[in-house]
């Protein structure tokens, strides 16, 4: 080792190897930063469902749009094969949504493209997102996991209505 | 082909390159759905889009990939090393038990009775030959790994201080990495997979299914890419006219690449509920440090490169990069591959990232990420390996060097079309793995651009059609004799420069099994110990 040091090899190794050190170091804190700083939130730990009886189970037995306070919404909704419940949901601007999701069947996800909503739904447990809506206009929400043959006309849409 | 080993490396690859074509076919029949033209109701065998992405995933990701490399590592390992297999006998068994597995799997993938995807994410339920197959698979790569080990073990005997060679090295470190990051895989389906599609037990559960699963799932990719690498490192700066630039920092990230490429599965897992989002941190972070032996290998590899341009006359920072011999087409494949690869290197940046993930996760962006790694990087260098192993196997010259790098441009040129569009679509919010042509909701702006996946795959498809074209013509067609084996790289700082560490096992192995303790056993644990298994199977293909 000791003959190696100083050669050219070793000195272009080093000034490659501390920026190459520095670099990915640099854009984690970027990132933990921004997450966090954002209030970027995962779904985490939430709770588990029986899957065979979401039908049963509160809130899944009624699905639908509840309004928590002024602008502010939760929508309780399960994914089956090959619809959300409900389909469409209608809010005005400036509203917050919280989503309630399950699946009563296969993996599904949701995918709301504008409001950055990005679910799996799996079967057994509750997944939780939050999104606010405040350009006037329809949300394209989807299934994003191939959930069978019919997958791809698993979709719906969230409506945001212009405040009058 | 005297030795017993050519012939393994040839009976694996021909199974690998059957599979290729098949996945390559159905590949194409995905890009042209997405640009408007369904052949589905008319095509024999492929009963749907779905069926045909299933196959596409399964014959390319997984075994076209698998049986390469369970024929080139062991090859390029015997090399280095100078010695035969330890066991033949048990090699073959190895190459029947795993084209067993894969002809057992087939039925049920090809009669459209396990179009689960190259995933297969519980509760879909496919034959229960799908899954036994598979892990025959599996439990194929374990022999491979344990008749290398037996190989390098009696190499050392022989050669006592001696440094391992670089080649072998690699070899054994990546299946030692593989055989234990699919213990995850093996656990999913000997514990949750096959006695539930055996009708033993009842229910299964998603989550379980998918931690499991990626617990393989990442690390796999750096099966299919440490391969790649061997050449980039051993065999491409010799192809190049050049050495390889540093042999201890090559084995710096190989060993790197054991310890981290598992305990970081979770990343696949940012929007799944019940996990903890604590834990999809840590994943995150391990996730950003195996880009640093990623780093290690790009500067490695490309001084190698511009040693050997240089040494053909190259001149200035980067106008050397034009005195590589463009000529050779199996360098040619490696250097373009490289080239795209670097866009999937940061393009896994972005996935990896906790929070930028949500933008892109199962979108079309992934289909474009993956296509620019195990889609070019490890197919696109495989197929340059193939330009010098197959007519070595073969005893004859490749039949054409033009129409070799005609194939090798045209896949470079299909897939930055292919996979810049799916990339840009992914952004726009269009789904992966979705039939969009017959999607009632396409949106305007992905409208104006399915037409470039469309052409994109054609050209892929073409560029297939001619490796193929080229492959066959050299078996029943070509006269000249056959070349020699590419030598392997010597290195401007060699393996006497190494610390002495690198070439022990132990604290390597240990290392790796403790990092993976701590990043998955309390997950893995609780859900172990609370997963109630009450979720039914069904079949809706």
């Amino acid at each position: 080792m000791a003959t190696r040091k100083g050669t050219t090899v070793y000195l272009y190794e080093l000034a490659w190897i501390l920026p190459s050190f520095a670099i990915p170091v640099g854009m984690l804190v970027a990132l933990v930063v921004t997450a966090f700083g954002a209030g970027i939130h995962l779904p985490g730990l939430e709770r588990r469902i029986d899957p065979t009886k979401v039908a049963e189970t509160p809130p899944f037995d009624k699905p639908g749009l509840v309004e928590l306070a002024p602008g502010r919404y939760e929508v309780r909704m399960t994914a089956q094969i090959w619809s959300f419940a409900p389909r469409e949901i209608r809010v005005p601007a400036g509203s917050t949504v919280r989503f309630w999701v399950t699946s009563k069947d296969v993996v599904h996800g949701l995918l709301i493209p504008k409001a950055n909503v990005n679910l799996m739904l799996l079967p057994g447990q509750v997944a939780f997102a939050e999104a606010r809506f405040d350009t006037p206009g329809e949300y394209l929400m989807m299934c994003h996991e191939y959930c069978g043959i019919a997958h791809h006309t698993m979709a719906g849409t969230v409506i945001v209505e212009a405040r009058r | 082909m005297t030795r017993s080993e050519d012939r393994l490396t040839a009976a694996f690859l021909l199974v690998a390159l059957v599979a290729l074509f098949g996945g390559v076919l159905t590949g194409f029949f995905q890009a042209i759905e997405h640009a408007g033209v369904d052949v589905y109701p008319s095509t024999p065998i492929v009963k749907s889009y779905y069926h045909s992405l299933t196959l596409h995933g399964v014959l390319n990701v997984l075994v076209w990939t698998t049986f390469f490399i369970c024929g080139f590592v062991p090859f390029l390992t015997t090399r280095a090393l100078g010695t035969r297999l330890a066991r033949p006998g048990l090699a073959w068994l190895t190459f029947w038990l795993m084209l067993g597995g894969l002809l057992l799997a087939a039925i049920p993938l090809v009669g459209n009775a396990a179009t689960v995807m190259f995933t297969f994410y519980p509760p879909l339920k496919a034959h229960w030959a799908f899954y036994v197959g598979l892990t025959l698979v599996v439990v194929g790569t374990w022999l491979v790994t344990l008749n290398l080990a037996l190989t390098w073990r009696a190499w050392r005997r022989q050669h006592p201080g001696e440094r391992t060679p670089l080649a072998a090295f690699m070899g054994l470190v990546t299946f030692a990495m593989w055989t234990l990051a699919s213990l995850g895989l093996a656990a999913e389906m000997l514990v949750m997979l096959i006695p539930w599609s055996l009708g033993l037990i009842a229910g299964t559960d998603p989550l379980l299914g998918r931690a499991l699963f990626w617990f393989t799932g990442h690390p796999i990719v750096y099966f299919w890419l440490l391969p790649a690498y061997m050449s980039w490192y051993t065999l491409a700066p010799r192809q190049a006219g050049g050495k390889l630039f540093s042999d201890p920092l090559a084995r710096t990230s190989f060993i790197l690449f054991l310890v981290l490429s598992t305990p970081l599965g979770f990343h696949h897992q940012y929007t799944d509920p019940g996990i903890q989002i604590g834990w999809k941190l840590v994943h995150a972070f391990l996730t950003f440090a195996v880009f640093f032996p990623s780093l290690l290998t790009f500067f490695n590899v490309v001084a190698s490169l511009e040693s050997g341009a240089r040494a053909r006359g190259g001149r200035g920072w980067v106008a050397w990069f034009a005195r590589l011999p463009w000529g050779d087409p199996s360098l040619a494949a490696q250097v373009l591959a490289m080239l795209l690869f670097a866009f999937g290197g940061i393009g896994g940046l972005i996935n990896a990232s906790y929070n930028l993930n949500l933008i892109v996760h199962n979108t079309a962006w992934i289909v474009g990420h993956l296509h620019l790694t195990v889609g070019t990087a490890v197919t696109l260098t495989f197929m340059g390996v193939s330009y010098w192993l197959v007519p070595y196997l073969a005893g004859r010259a490749l039949w054409s060097r033009r129409l070799a790098l005609v194939q090798v441009w045209s896949w470079f040129v299909g897939m930055i079309v292919f996979s810049n569009t799916l990339h840009r679509l992914g952004l726009m919010g269009m789904p992966r793995r979705t039939m969009i042509g017959a999607a009632p909701y396409v949106l305007p702006e992905w409208k104006a651009l399915l037409p470039l996946v469309g052409i994109g795959g054609t050209l892929l498809f073409l560029s297939s059609v001619l490796f193929f074209l080229n492959l066959v013509l050299t078996l029943v067609a070509s006269r000249a004799p056959a070349p020699a084996v590419p030598a392997f790289a010597e290195a401007l700082s060699g393996p006497d420069h190494a610390p002495a560490i690198l070439d022990r096992w132990r604290p390597w192995l240990a290392l790796a099994v403790v990092l993976i303790a701590i990043a998955y056993g309390p997950t893995l644990v609780r859900l172990a110990l609370t997963t109630p298994f009450n979720t039914p199977g069904l079949r809706v293909w």
